[in-house]
């Protein structure tokens, strides 16, 4: 069969979702975010909820995340998202509310917004972009980056001593009362995509449910940060990242429930 | 009639937000304010009018509560003391560079740092001139009574929306603990989802198709595009001076000198010149009721007229500055303030008027 | 059953990061020898094996790649 007969409009299996935007993004080649931002659009696409969905963006590299879901968005200070989130859910119930936000933005300044509206259980998603470093800033220490990881302020690698350990907050928000659904996922692969669609999927379900917090932390790359080509950045997570930071879901209340 | 009732300043505000329809009230607890979340709390107004109350973890959250709300379109409120304020600054700068209606309540007390909880209106150059980072303006209501306290909320939200720009409440201990007659004005019902589209079109309420989508953000990085904003707040902010400056005024009509005072003070002052006046000294009071925009062309007016103007305030001379840069060198301007929680009395006012008028 | 697929890329806006390239199962894409309009060089398919199964699109941080397939 030649390729002409194929490429018509009834064979097509994917294409770009209606709801990410023409804009070009800012994203470096190969970022994670584009995909993840693909994956979000998917799923509200999916259900339907369009009209019903308010995105709230951080500061960092996904600080314009506003320019390419075609939803609603506020763009919050650095760190702040839960609190515009917690307000905007408690205040417009029936809204799918969710915020984006990287590992600076929601480990480091962010701590106590996390962790409140993880312990007061708030009916939001909370995407949450790990990739071990601050990208917008020019590749600065995370709270999650990796012991022996360099970046521009551990120039000679990450020091316990010095610069302190890894957070691994998810753990964390995991032991809080008010979290529906925990999960860690990436999307290197067309297989990991999926799954992390699918994670993404269930904690936007949940977050009408009135069963508390799902979040889905996504470990990524920053092959600018990290000094490496994406597709290296890609194996450099599956070998150094995913050793820290392990796969899977950590707690899903709903089943637990169920069980 | 009205109905009438004895109330703390502090707790007219809660009351007031109840039955003016708001939305949603952050809040995290600080003294001499704390009466205000308090109030609502107990009672519940999420039975009644389906107001959302929440207690927040800081006031970084709360007044970051009040700018996701104030993206929905809903009419959306906080209130706090010196120290909470300064933590929203952050918020208000971006509440301010997003363009969002907002009340935030600023219960003063002594500064800087933890300072005292006793009164004070130490945070006049903080609330008026900015307080967070940028070229930004909050309009800034004085309130001087626990009436004021209650109105002054209302009045608040209709500035917010009218200019979609923050809208702070100045007042300090003594107005907020007060207990006063407050009388209770007509109801007003939360909007509803229509109201909110039709004076909110620019909310995130969710994207219908065949809209735009909307963005709450005070971000820009092309230059070109961010003077362009600065000047359209500047426009709004000369707006809001022509149309919105108020102010009372006590004997000024045939005043030879001239009190300048806000908030609690100005009561005080009120007493002050009713001392001078008994003993033949014309004085007269300009109490400004909007600190921004300020009164400034009245100021300037009355500064033709009078020989000298003293500025009265609880703390070290703040308001004073603009007072100056309103008379413009047609009059003497001097100050009397006290700090730390201290509040003047009616006679030593007078005193301290005498000295720097050489009267005896 | 057997599929056979193609792909569509919107070559101006690939940023030739080559993550599709990594997770195409049947090998058939590769960096084009020039370049696009943003000075990069972009994925293009490059031999007949598709088979259509979007690993390539689902993995695109770019969204520029279009999936077909049919049935054969």
């Amino acid at each position: 069969m030649d390729t002409l007969d194929i490429k018509r409009p009834e064979n097509i299996v994917y294409r770009k979702p209606a709801l990410i935007t023409d804009n070009v993004m800012h994203y470096c080649p190969g970022c994670s975010h584009g995909t993840v931002h693909k994956l979000i659009a998917e799923v509200i696409e999916e259900m339907g909820i369009q009209d019903k969905t308010v995105g709230i963006s951080p500061v960092g590299c996904s600080v314009f995340a506003y320019n390419y879901i075609d939803i609603d968005w506020q763009e919050a200070a650095h760190g702040r998202a839960p609190a515009l989130a917690t307000a905007t859910k408690r205040l417009c119930p029936d809204k799918y509310v969710f915020t984006y936000q990287g590992d600076g933005d929601l480990a480091s300044i962010g701590t106590a917004e996390i962790i409140h509206a993880c312990s007061r259980g708030e009916n939001i998603v909370v995407i949450f972009i790990n990739n071990g470093i601050y990208g917008m800033t020019g590749g600065q220490m995370a709270p999650t980056t990796l012991l022996g990881m360099k970046t521009s302020t551990t120039p000679y690698g990450r020091d316990a001593k010095l610069n302190g350990f890894p957070l691994k907050i998810t753990e964390m928000l995991a032991a809080l009362d008010g979290t529906a659904y925990i999960t860690r996922q990436s999307v290197h692969t067309a297989a990991a995509a999926r799954k992390a669609k699918n994670a993404i999927r269930k904690g936007f379900e949940y977050s009408h449910l009135g069963i508390g917090l799902s979040f889905i932390e996504i470990v990524s790359t920053c092959n600018s940060g990290w000094k490496l080509s994406p597709v290296e950045a890609n194996k450099w997570m599956v070998e150094n990242m995913f050793a820290k930071y392990p796969l899977g879901d950590i707690k899903d209340t709903s089943i637990a429930e169920k069980k | 009639m009205a109905e009438k009732i004895l109330m703390k300043g502090n707790e007219a505000i809660a009351v007031s937000a109840i039955r003016n329809g708001v939305d949603g009230y952050f809040g995290y607890p600080i003294t001499p304010q704390s009466e205000v979340m308090e109030t609502l709390m107990k009672e519940k107004p999420w039975e009644t009018t389906g107001m959302v109350v929440l207690q927040a973890e800081s006031e970084v959250s709360s007044i970051n509560m009040v700018y996701g709300g104030a993206s929905c379109g809903k009419k959306v409120m906080t209130s706090s003391s010196s120290p909470g304020i300064s933590l929203m600054c952050e918020g208000i700068s971006y509440i301010a560079g997003s363009e969002l209606p907002c009340v935030i309540v600023n219960v003063m007390r002594g500064g800087p740092g933890l300072g005292t909880i006793q009164p004070s209106q130490s945070d006049y150059t903080q609330c008026v001139k900015g307080g967070g980072h940028g070229d930004y303006h909050c309009m800034v209501l004085a309130p001087a009574s626990a009436q004021d306290m209650y109105d002054f909320v209302d009045w608040g939200f209709e500035l917010a929306f009218k200019y979609r720009n923050p809208v702070i409440v100045l007042a300090d201990g003594i107005i907020g603990q007060l207990m006063e007659k407050v009388e209770l004005r007509p109801v007003k019902p939360r909007r509803t989802e229509e109201e909110i589209l039709r004076v909110a079109p620019w909310a995130t309420t969710g994207k219908p198709a065949g809209r735009e989508r909307n963005i709450i953000t005070s971000l820009s990085l092309d230059s070109t595009t961010q003077e362009n904003f600065n000047k359209k707040l500047l426009a709004k902010y000369e707006s809001i001076k022509e149309n919105e400056v108020r102010f009372s005024e006590y004997m000024t009509d045939d005043a030879e000198y001239l009190f300048v005072a806000f908030g609690c003070s100005s009561r005080i002052c009120e007493a002050a010149t009713d001392i001078l006046r008994q003993e033949g000294i014309k004085a007269g009071l300009l109490r400004p009721i909007t600190l921004f925009p300020f009164p400034e062309k009245e100021i300037a007016r009355l500064a033709g007229q009078v020989k000298s103007i003293m500025s009265i305030e609880l703390n070290l001379g703040q308001m004073v500055e603009d007072v100056r840069l309103a008379a413009n060198g047609r009059c003497p301007v001097g100050f009397y303030g006290r700090q730390g929680g201290i509040v003047f009395t009616p006679e030593e006012i007078a005193g301290e008027f005498k000295k720097f008028n050489n009267l005896k | 059953m057997a599929f056979k697929g193609t792909i569509e890329i919107d070559w101006q806006r690939c940023k030739g990061c080559s993550v599709c390239i990594e997770n195409c199962p049947s090998k058939c894409i590769r960096l084009s020898k020039s370049v696009n309009g943003k000075g990069y060089r972009y994925a293009e398919l490059a031999n007949d094996g598709c088979v259509g199964c979007a690993s390539c699109a689902i993995v695109c941080p770019d969204s520029v790649i279009t999936v077909y397939r049919v049935k054969i």
